[in-house]
């Protein structure tokens, strides 16, 4: 009975992971897109659960078969690292590759568009990045470990992934140093040119009516 | 120290179920807000529950954006009007649906990039079993988890940092852009307004009713 149990509540436990996440309410055409900005191999795993307004009850139907998400995320290039359908609940994983803001957009999809009449979509969503993303009960069944073993395992994934910031820190303000510097050069260089420029205009300028003014004998 | 086999398991199985009923929940979202749009999260929180907002914007116009919280009750337990970072928390009178609200109906055309941190609930033991409830704690037990708690601070003011610095960032490389545009647009200002400058004044003095060489 005990390691049933346990399962059991394992998997109840997961099943409930998502009932009580943060929703919104997105329109039938609507695009929503969450900005994740993460250092390089992170992992981000989003769960999201969407429920269809029903005109007839008015409410929320507890879950609609045919409804679909289409997912896409982005990596700080704009470059398609994810673009996949899912159907009305779904997971979506990918491990970042690059440093930086990654875009992940959600649209709805649905493969029965009569479903849409109403124009309302509840969607729960929630996203979870780098060491919040380790199933701790699942490593621990897995390598068989105590629950101080555990407890360490997790402190080295939070130091690992505070380690993997801070160099994400280290690579941005050494890209903030270097832009604020071609500011700095191009301020410098564009206010030369331009005094320069001024400069040689008003001597033109001068030189050309003196000789046009010389022309027309009022000189 | 250890209970007997029959009473530990029932021990283990009302834990179980007090664990299911407290699930960790802190959303992070950093989101886009366009301009004249409203957007609002909803989120279920029992009574006595504590909850926290931290909310800050990172990109656009003067960096400002309305936000309320309303209770199921229809109370507005928050309101503030153009803030560029608040932190809000508050134990849930009521059981509900709680929504928060980011505006930026008061913006003609700037988008907005939003970062909020809305946390609810206390974080559930490592895995589901809570025997460490029944007898004290080890040593190494409570030091790890106090180190634990530690990094998760830690972790936090990291995220603080990063936002800060990611508004000065974005602003440093609008700056760079903007330098190039304007200098660029100055330039050509410059040559177009000295040769009008002098096709205007060479148009004075030719004018065909004016007699060149006399001149006043």
């Amino acid at each position: 009975m005990s390691l049933f149990s346990q399962i059991a509540f394992i998997a109840l436990l997961c099943s409930l992971s998502l009932t009580r996440a943060l929703y919104f309410h997105i329109g039938e055409t609507e695009k929503k897109c969450f900005i994740e900005e993460i250092p390089d191999e992170t992992m981000v795993i989003g769960k999201y659960r969407t429920q269809l307004w029903d005109k007839q009850t008015a409410a929320f139907l507890p879950s609609t078969p045919g409804l679909g998400m289409h997912v896409e995320v982005k990596d700080p290039d704009t470059k398609v690292v994810l673009s996949r359908q899912y159907g009305a609940e779904g997971r979506f994983t990918f491990t970042s590759h690059t440093p930086g803001e990654h875009q992940i957009c959600l649209h709805s999809n649905s493969s029965k568009m009569a479903l849409f009449t109403g124009g309302k979509l509840r969607v729960h969503l929630d996203i979870q990045v780098g060491e919040h993303t380790n199933n701790y009960p699942e490593i621990a069944a897995k390598d068989k470990l105590t629950e101080l073993q555990l407890r360490v395992r997790q402190l080295l994934d939070q130091v690992e992934q505070i380690q993997k910031e801070q160099n994400y820190q280290r690579y941005r303000e050494e890209r903030f140093r270097m832009t604020s510097e071609s500011t700095n050069q191009r301020v410098l260089w564009w206010s030369i040119t331009q005094t320069v420029i001024l400069l040689i205009t008003g001597i033109w300028q001068m030189r050309h009516l003196k000789s046009f003014f010389e022309a027309k004998k009022l000189v | 120290m250890t209970v007997t086999i029959p009473l530990f398991r029932c021990f283990l199985l009302f834990f179980h179920v007090v664990v299911v009923f407290h699930l960790v929940s802190a959303t992070e979202l950093t989101f886009e807000l366009a301009d004249d749009d409203i957007q609002c999260f909803f989120e279920e929180i029992e009574k006595g529950e504590k909850f926290s907002l931290d909310y800050q914007v990172i990109t656009g116009g003067n960096y400002d954006v309305d936000c309320s919280i309303v209770d199921p009750g229809a109370k507005v337990l928050y309101e503030e009007s153009k803030k560029q970072y608040d932190h809000f928390s508050h134990t849930a009178e009521k059981t509900g649906v709680y929504k928060v609200c980011f505006s930026n109906e008061f913006s003609t055309f700037s988008h907005k990039t939003v970062y909020f941190d809305l946390q609810t609930r206390e974080e559930p033991a490592l895995i589901p079993e809570m025997h460490n409830r029944v007898s004290a704690l080890t040593q190494m037990e409570s030091s790890s988890v106090l180190i634990h708690e530690i990094l998760k601070t830690i972790s936090e003011s990291q995220t603080h940092y990063r936002l800060r610095e990611a508004i000065d960032r974005i602003r440093a490389e609008e700056i760079h852009e903007h330098v190039m545009y304007w200098s660029v647009g100055e330039t050509l200002i410059l040559f177009v307004v000295s040769i009008s400058q002098v096709v205007m004044l060479k148009s004075f003095f030719t004018d065909k009713k004016s007699i060149p060489g006399l001149g006043f």
